[in-house]
């Protein structure tokens, strides 16, 4: 259906793009809502893109791929040349500033900004910058209620590695605080 | 309400096997199925099942013909051009009337082709792949409900029926998570005892299972002939089918597995726009649920089919109405995918201008 948001999410292999992913599903599942993911598979190499697709919605979703996101969750520069030119007219692109150094070029887009790996490294473990970038995210889109995405990630993580869990939730709600909204020149 | 989980289509299929019973499985690496053995490689022997990565397709094929006549709950997994090469074996299986569970996650063909997700398996799926006149009864699901649900039910048709049971998926079906209820598994048939098996005569008449029958009359002819009488039960038994705003739709959208759902969504898109269009979702291609298109002839003026492929599927949508009514086309091989903008454009485009239709 239309009212389907899709949203992709990319980054370098090991950033956590696909586990971003898997925490935004679940969270999506505890909310009650349908919600479709799926990771890129294809003939990738080392040091490539990695990227998962969600699709989320509050009737049954149609079509579980995506080819044109309306939300872009984008952690390095290489992931921003690949996906910037496929998402929406008037889609909305989260930046990791840290890392990514250019300027996105579309200026339809709304852009949210933050410094999703300085602010990870500043609570102590770089590898929760993407849970920064998906604080920021939750933050300005409202698409979930955060304490199911703090929920979805406990579920998925909290088993294995109670001491990541933590940063990860205060990567979260730290970033939720810590990014700049840049609307789209018209 | 049933607990739900978050699972790839593959894993969830292989979870759904192990919850049915099967106790065998044996299969041979190729993208994009591999989860589904990966899963099972740990998943089978918990519960004291077997788990075999075979050294071919051919092997694994052959292998469930044994695990099979010993009796066991038995599955392969493989897709495309692994399950050409399954087909010898799958053919004799039949012939030995035999059950198991086959899965073909589709991919791109034909040859060696690509790993995106595809549709051009239906024929060799639905009208035998293999030598001799068989059917497999054939599973096409559209989401990963129905993923587990009918992989349960996949168990209970083959031993049934004796016959093998094809999961028809493909490569997104295959990749894709999605929420699923998983209700524990409840038989949907009254199995008889396997009477047949080869489980040690010891105290009894031996039995012999093969498929070489030298003799025609009373022998290869007759075997036939009753195979073909249990065809035409099995169709009488098994047509299943999703039918959305059919009752007064003047264009039927019909496509089966991922096209399936993705042509629901233009569907109700086009409802919206005030469009009286319907879709007729086949989820049995084998047997094909003929009577909706029959009915959906009668008001319906034109068809739409929608196939990731150059058009299979759509020879069994104008058979089952008999060309009553003009079909178009939408599709594509090789991995290219339908999304809801491209059907709702085609539903509009044959509105504008309706080819005339036959009464």
């Amino acid at each position: 259906m239309m009212n389907e948001t899709r949203i992709i999410i990319a980054g370098f292999g090991g950033q956590g793009a696909v586990a971003l992913g898997n925490v935004l599903a679940r969270a999506c599942m505890i909310e009650g809502k349908s919600v479709t993911g799926m990771v890129a598979y294809g003939p990738e190499m080392r040091g490539g893109t990695a990227s998962a697709t969600i699709v989320v919605c509050d009737d049954e979703i149609a079509c579980p791929f995506v080819e044109t996101p309306d939300h872009a969750i984008i952690l390095n520069q290489q992931s921003l040349d690949k996906f910037e030119d496929s998402i929406v007219p008037n889609g909305l692109i989260l930046v990791n500033t840290s890392i990514i150094r250019r300027p996105v070029r579309r200026t339809d887009l709304t852009q949210i900004q933050v410094a999703a790996t300085e602010i990870a490294r500043s609570l102590g473990s770089i590898k929760s910058a993407n849970m920064a970038a998906l604080g920021a995210f939750i933050q300005h889109t409202k698409l979930l209620r955060m304490e199911n995405v703090e929920r979805g990630m406990r579920e998925l993580f909290g088993g294995k590695n109670p001491v990541m869990v933590e940063t990860n939730i205060r990567a979260l709600r730290e970033a939720a605080q810590r990014f700049t909204l840049v609307q789209p020149k018209q | 309400m049933a607990e739900k989980i978050l699972l790839k289509g593959n894993e969830l299929l292989a979870e759904a096997a192990v919850r049915a019973g099967c106790q065998f499985f044996a299969g041979y690496p190729i993208t994009p199925q591999n989860e589904v053995s990966e899963y099972l490689s740990w998943r089978l022997p918990q519960v004291g099942g077997v788990f075999i990565q075979a050294e071919s397709e051919v092997a694994a094929i052959n292998m469930l013909f044994g695990a099979s006549a010993a009796g066991a709950r038995c599955m392969t997994s493989s897709s495309s051009p692994g399950i050409s090469l399954k087909q010898e074996g799958i053919s004799y299986i039949t012939a030995a009337e035999l059950p198991c569970v086959i899965v073909n996650i589709q991919r791109g063909g034909p040859g060696l082709g690509n790993i995106r997700a595809a549709q051009g398996d239906y024929f060799q799926a639905v009208k035998g792949g293999g030598h001799g006149d068989y059917r497999l009864i054939v599973l096409a699901p559209a989401t990963l409900q129905e993923v587990y649900d009918l992989t349960m039910n996949a168990f209970d048709y083959a031993d049934y029926w004796r016959n093998p049971v094809m999961i028809l998926g493909d490569g997104i079906l295959g990749q894709m998570a999605e929420p699923v209820e998983t209700k524990p598994y409840k038989p949907i048939l009254q199995i008889p005892p396997k009477d047949y098996i080869l489980d040690g005569c010891k105290g009894r008449a031996p039995r012999v299972i093969k498929t070489l029958i030298l003799k025609p009359e009373l022998g290869l002819v007759t075997h036939n002939e009753e195979m073909q009488a249990k065809y035409r039960k099995i169709e009488q038994a098994i047509q299943l089918c999703e039918e959305y705003e059919t009752a007064d739709a003047e264009l039927i959208v019909s496509a089966y597995g991922i096209p399936g759902r993705v042509a629901k969504g233009a569907v109700k898109i086009a409802r919206k726009k005030g469009i009286k269009a319907g879709l007729i979702r086949p989820v049995s291609l084998w047997p094909f649920p003929k009577k909706p298109f029959v009915k959906a002839a009668q008001t319906a003026k034109q068809f739409l089919v929608v196939e990731m492929s150059q058009g299979q599927f759509i020879e069994d949508v104008k058979l089952a109405m008999e060309c009553r009514r003009p079909v178009e086309f939408l599709g594509k091989g090789g991995g290219w995918y339908p999304t809801q903008e491209a059907i709702l454009e085609k539903i509009e485009q044959m509105l504008q201008s309706p080819k005339g239709a036959k009464s």
